[in-house]
């Protein structure tokens, strides 16, 4: 029974040190950013300021970054959304054999180790012409994202009861009809829920956008180049506003994620 | 492909091929392809293009082989990224299974959310924390200096480091499949094992893990397939003698000049990962449908 307490006790630290060791690199982060130290420390403590924020505030190529990445990941989730949903009917409307060969097909890019995405894509295009740039940025991020759309597309469509298509068209509504007014509303919290992931998954890239990216610098690219150049508190004032937005973001996906799943563990 | 005619009529029906066809053809196939084209011709001048030299040969795959530093670098990838794969293991095993098996609903939720948190914020991020927790003058080395443990500060960039951050950046990859795996396993079951005498390893050897196995190799698979590729971890926290095969990668491309020994190298790679994938999976005797979730 000792024993028993003892191993509690020992696993009980452990968690702890589990927390620690998840949190406490991201807390001496944010916290370096009110240190007036120029170099991003915690040790020594020279002072406390928020000039660090007004710095990044007027860093104009901070803000270019910004919207550099806002641009590419508006456009991936308008191109994911639709061609992830259609992906996501077909599979799940094929026989059984032609399901699970297209399903590997389909998922492949998720198998496929970022850098090799951004290669080949850059190959590609080099022979019609078009280099690095906004345009294939979106173009190699979306062929993976499109995949996280499907799959959550996909969950969602598997309680989809089809008697109400059938009831829809009993009642005289057309086709297109039963998909706009039956299968889309059904369909629309993971449709929510995989645009705000395609947007996350699209800003937080960097081993795909690396090669691609031509002479844009979107917000990854611009935060690793700092490290190498001269790195200061104002890259961390960056994190710390980046950790609350998407603190924030990632309670609002989880909300939504909640009511989407409704009592259903995952299996 | 009837059924999807028959249920959405044959406009939307189309537009719905269409947009896959699209997709599979133009960005998952065709760069493939011809990243492979590239990788077998030789890098030429842009006149002898198509000329009697331009003819595919495995020259730049057997560069690779050829080239010792590269060929080295390509090895210490492979197996530090097993190693990343190995120690996310260990750490997350315990957490998984107190999650799944131990855990009070309130508890879990709780810990759901506080894995999940860090796992939002973008790996670049990340692996600055760790860039700025391990410098030389930084906080580890201070606190560890401050209570005696080390005389003198160390230089934790290098492997070390690179290790480090990997471990931390995959950590959800690991723990969710696990978690998941152990979840769906009857709680009688451990009783059963501790009321016939096993203790607490012996339960997890013949129990827990046996039952874990596909989420087990899941995680390990994600694991090592992303630390095989990464970018982002070994050049914010490597130093020069500890480069990973994607750096040399990246040369070639934006140093180097040769896209066609780059795409070898990058074909490569995928090769390699695409491999252990397969026969990790098929070993488990893992379903591709089960590791998509």
């Amino acid at each position: 029974m000792t024993a028993d307490r003892i191993f509690r006790g020992l696993f009980a630290l452990y968690l702890l040190a589990f927390v620690a060791y998840l949190f406490a690199p991201l807390a001496i982060m944010s916290a370096a950013a009110f240190n007036t130290s120029r170099f991003p420390t915690v040790i020594p403590w020279q002072g406390t300021t928020l000039d660090w924020f007004s710095a990044m505030w007027a860093d104009a190529a901070m803000w270019q970054a910004l919207w550099t990445s806002a641009i590419v990941a508006v456009l991936v989730a308008a191109v994911a959304l639709p061609v992830g949903t259609a992906a996501a009917l077909v599979l799940t409307t094929l026989h059984a054999r032609a399901r699970s060969v297209a399903y590997a097909v389909m998922v492949s890019p998720l198998l496929t180790p970022g850098v090799v995405i951004g290669i080949s894509t850059l190959i590609l295009w080099r022979q019609v012409g078009v280099g690095g740039g906004i345009v294939l940025i979106v173009v190699a991020q979306t062929t993976f994202i499109i995949c996280y759309v499907m799959l959550m597309v996909m969950a969602r469509l598997q309680r989809f009861d089809r008697t109400q298509e059938e009831a829809a068209l009993g009642l005289g509504a057309s086709r297109a009809m039963v998909f706009r007014r039956v299968l889309l509303p059904f369909l629309r919290p993971a449709l929510l829920a995989s645009g705000g992931l395609a947007v996350l998954q699209s800003v937080e890239n960097y081993n795909t956008t690396l090669f691609v990216r031509g002479f844009e610098t979107p917000l990854t690219v611009f935060i690793a180049t700092k490290v190498r150049t001269g790195l200061t508190p104002a890259v961390n004032a960056l994190a710390l506003v980046i950790i609350a937005a998407t603190v924030i973001g990632a309670i609002a996906w989880e909300i939504a994620r909640r009511r989407q799943v409704t009592a259903r563990p995952r299996s | 492909m009837r059924d999807l005619y028959r249920r959405f009529g044959p406009g939307l029906a189309t537009v719905f091929l269409s947009l896959v066809l699209i997709w599979l053809a133009a960005m998952v196939l065709a760069p493939n392809l011809m990243m492979i084209d590239y990788a077998l011709r030789p890098n030429l001048p842009p006149a002898e293009l198509g000329g009697p030299q331009d003819v595919w040969s495995l020259d730049n795959v057997l560069y690779l082989a050829n080239e010792g530093v590269h060929r080295a670098i390509f090895f210490k990838t492979i197996w530090a990224s097993a190693l990343v794969a190995l120690l996310t293991l260990i750490v997350c095993y315990p957490i998984a299974f107190w999650m799944a098996q131990r855990a009070t609903p309130g508890q879990l939720s709780i810990a759901l959310m506080l894995v999940i948190i860090p796992f939002f914020i973008n790996e670049v991020l990340r692996t600055l924390a760790w860039f700025i927790l391990l410098a030389y003058r930084g906080p580890l080395n201070a606190v560890l200096l401050n209570m005696g443990v080390i005389d003198q500060p160390v230089r934790w960039q290098g492997d070390g480091g690179v290790l480090a951050g990997m471990v931390y950046a995959y950590i959800l990859f690991m723990l969710l499949p696990i978690y998941n795996a152990i979840e769906s396993l009857d709680r009688s079951q451990l009783e059963a094992a501790r009321d016939l005498g096993a203790g607490t390893v012996r339960t997890h050897r013949r129990v827990v893990v046996p039952h874990a196995k596909a989420g087990i190799a899941t995680g390990c698979v994600f694991t090592f397939m992303l630390a095989a590729g990464s970018y982002v971890a070994p050049a914010l926290l490597g130093s020069p003698g500890s480069r990973w095969f994607t750096e040399i990668i990246y040369n070639w491309f934006f140093e180097g000049g040769d896209w066609n020994r780059g795409a070898a190298y990058a074909l490569t790679l995928l090769v390699l990962c695409l491999a252990v994938v397969l026969v990790t999976l098929r070993l488990f005797r893992v379903n591709l449908t089960d590791v998509a979730k």
